[in-house]
């Protein structure tokens, strides 16, 4: 079986986010990315699912983070790392088009990515791909089980409710959570892998234009709600108002 | 001007509260109102009742994602409509993706709002976890996937006779659905519980759950938390309160360490009294809080505990 996964470079949110000059876009200077970390489980899946002879290639549109993101994955057990070049990571539609063109003709049985990202405004990248690609699709995946061409997953609803599916391969899934919490790469193996392995490239072409235009983006009001309390004598006095002691 | 389309979402043979919910946005927007059924729900079209028409879309009466994404085109296609709104939610994901590519129209996610003249629409939507408000436009047919609390279920839930009628997609069946499964009952139901203490990402650690279990015993609560500490198998998943998880109406719900992205607050904005304790002041879970200390959890916490003991 081929398993491709798709990662991608988002702001680590345990930062502090600022608006930009433009008005339209966060300040990246000094900002901490990551993988996003539901892709994290898409790739600890992967690894999960795949038996001896089975291939795991993690794939990622060039840019910030393509290299760190690709090795680290290979130092996890990926088989491979392809990076993108002449693509565009700016939205889903750019993020999709990519994609698309690198595994058509790939022959991969199952492409997995995170369900979302912090950023994706034009749409979820897992059922927009398969779109483009006419393959099928499940977003929201908690489980996944492959056998005779036939993946069986299961979808979560809301309230703790699940659906099970069968899904015909190939087919793109949009993974919520891995059986297990993803697993963690020593930086000295991520070096080593860096220092062994040649990444392999291939050359994307085409954006995608995703027709929504951002116009404007500001930090909500906070606290709008809130009343603030400053000390913990306040908090203990309105839990007793509350009844609660 | 051209209408706006609801694809109404359903479980277990009910509407949805996010069909009522774009029920009542769409009627704030104004205009023509058509609502999108599959399977049997066509039979409850009479709770439908601020649309003005329902289209019938076939399929099963179980979800299925390909079948309800072609038949909403068939929809769309029958009906020409200038917005149409669909959930933000596990299976709307399924349903506003496809939908926007096969034709070829833009789509803006995780919507709070969406005003309209008819022809050029702006949409303002939850990104980064919450953390930021960003307005988008487009123009012509589009979607938006409307985030749960962006309308009045109540508002939305208003019986009447819209006219019926039917489309059909195509017949798929590269997805197919086996069952349902419903949630463990774990050791606690939560969604029963009067008071919660429900921790996230801001605990640090597996073992720093413990004060906050210390503090539960004092007070009598019971402990849920944030997905991130059920992704890291440090609590249950009957212990997860959000869009994936429970949805819970406590009395009162104590919010240690959570930042609130809105699939967290989903679960719990319908609870008595909020009270959130976080270091970031800027932490969007004050917005739904009544009371926020912007202060250390931990020493919060231990002194609660030694004053209340």
């Amino acid at each position: 079986m081929k398993i491709a996964v798709l990662l991608k470079w988002v702001p680590d949110l345990v930062e502090e986010l600022e608006v930009d000059d433009d008005g339209i876009g966060i300040d990246t200077d000094d900002l901490k990315f990551k993988l996003n970390e539901f892709d994290d489980h898409a790739l600890e899946e992967a690894l999960q699912i795949a038996n001896d002879g089975d291939e795991v290639v993690a794939i990622a549109i060039d840019g910030d983070g393509t290299e760190k993101m690709l090795y680290t994955a290979i130092a996890k057990g990926a088989s491979s790392g392809i990076r993108l070049t002449g693509g565009s990571n700016s939205n889903t539609a750019n993020l999709a088009a990519g994609f698309a063109t690198a595994l058509d003709g790939g022959n991969y049985d199952l492409i997995l990515t995170g369900v979302q990202s912090v950023d994706d405004l034009d749409g979820q990248l897992g059922p927009i791909l398969a779109a483009n690609m006419g393959l099928p699709c499940v977003s929201v995946v908690s489980s996944l089980n492959v056998s005779g061409g036939v993946a069986t997953v299961t979808k979560e609803y809301s309230g703790g409710i699940v659906a099970e599916f069968e899904v015909d391969l190939p087919a793109v899934l949009g993974i919520q959570a891995a059986r297990e919490t993803p697993r963690y790469a020593p930086v000295s193996k991520i070096r080593q892998v860096q220092q062994s392995t040649d990444l392999a490239e291939k050359s994307v072409s085409g954006s995608s234009t995703s027709g929504t235009i951002i116009t404007a983006m500001s930090e909500p009001e906070t606290g709008g709600g809130a009343k603030m309390l400053d000390d913990v004598e306040d908090l203990i006095e309105i839990l007793k108002g509350l009844g609660v002691s | 001007m051209a209408g706006i389309m609801v694809i109404c979402e359903h479980l277990a043979g009910e509407f949805s509260d996010i069909t009522f919910e774009m029920l009542d946005v769409a009627n704030k927007i104004g205009g023509d109102i058509t609502a999108v059924t599959f399977g049997s729900m066509k039979e409850k079209s009479g709770e439908l009742g601020i649309a003005n028409n329902v289209i019938d879309a076939g399929g099963d009466t179980e979800y299925n994602p390909e079948s309800y994404a072609s038949g909403a085109k068939a929809a769309v296609e029958s009906n020409s409509p200038s917005i149409i709104l669909v959930a933000s939610t596990s299976m709307g994901y399924d349903i506003g993706n496809p939908l926007a590519v096969n034709l070829g129209i833009p789509l803006a996610s995780y919507c709070t709002g969406v005003s309209s003249d008819g022809t050029n629409h702006e949409f303002t939507s939850s990104l980064y976890g919450g953390k930021m408000s960003v307005t988008s436009t487009a123009a012509g047919p589009a979607i938006a996937l409307m985030l749960a609390g962006a309308g009045d279920a109540d508002a939305g839930r208003v019986s009447g006779s819209p006219s019926l009628s039917q489309v059909s997609g195509e017949s798929l069946d590269r997805v197919r659905f086996k069952q349902l499964i419903e949630p463990d009952a774990g050791d606690v139901d939560i969604t029963q519980s009067e008071i919660i203490i429900a921790i996230g990402r801001g605990i640090g650690g597996k073992d720093d759950i413990e004060i906050a279990e210390e503090l539960a015993e004092v007070i009598d609560a019971d402990i849920a938390c944030s997905r991130p500490l059920v992704d890291a198998g440090w609590l249950p998943k009957s212990r997860q309160v959000g869009k994936s998880g429970m949805k819970v109406k406590p009395k009162l719900y104590i919010a240690l360490g959570i930042s609130g992205a809105p699939e967290h607050i989903e679960g719990m904005k319908d609870s008595t009294t909020i009270i959130a304790i976080n270091s970031d002041e800027n932490a969007p879970i004050f917005d739904v809080a009544h009371y926020g200390m912007a202060e250390d959890l931990f020493d919060v916490v231990e002194e609660l505990i030694d004053e209340l003991e």
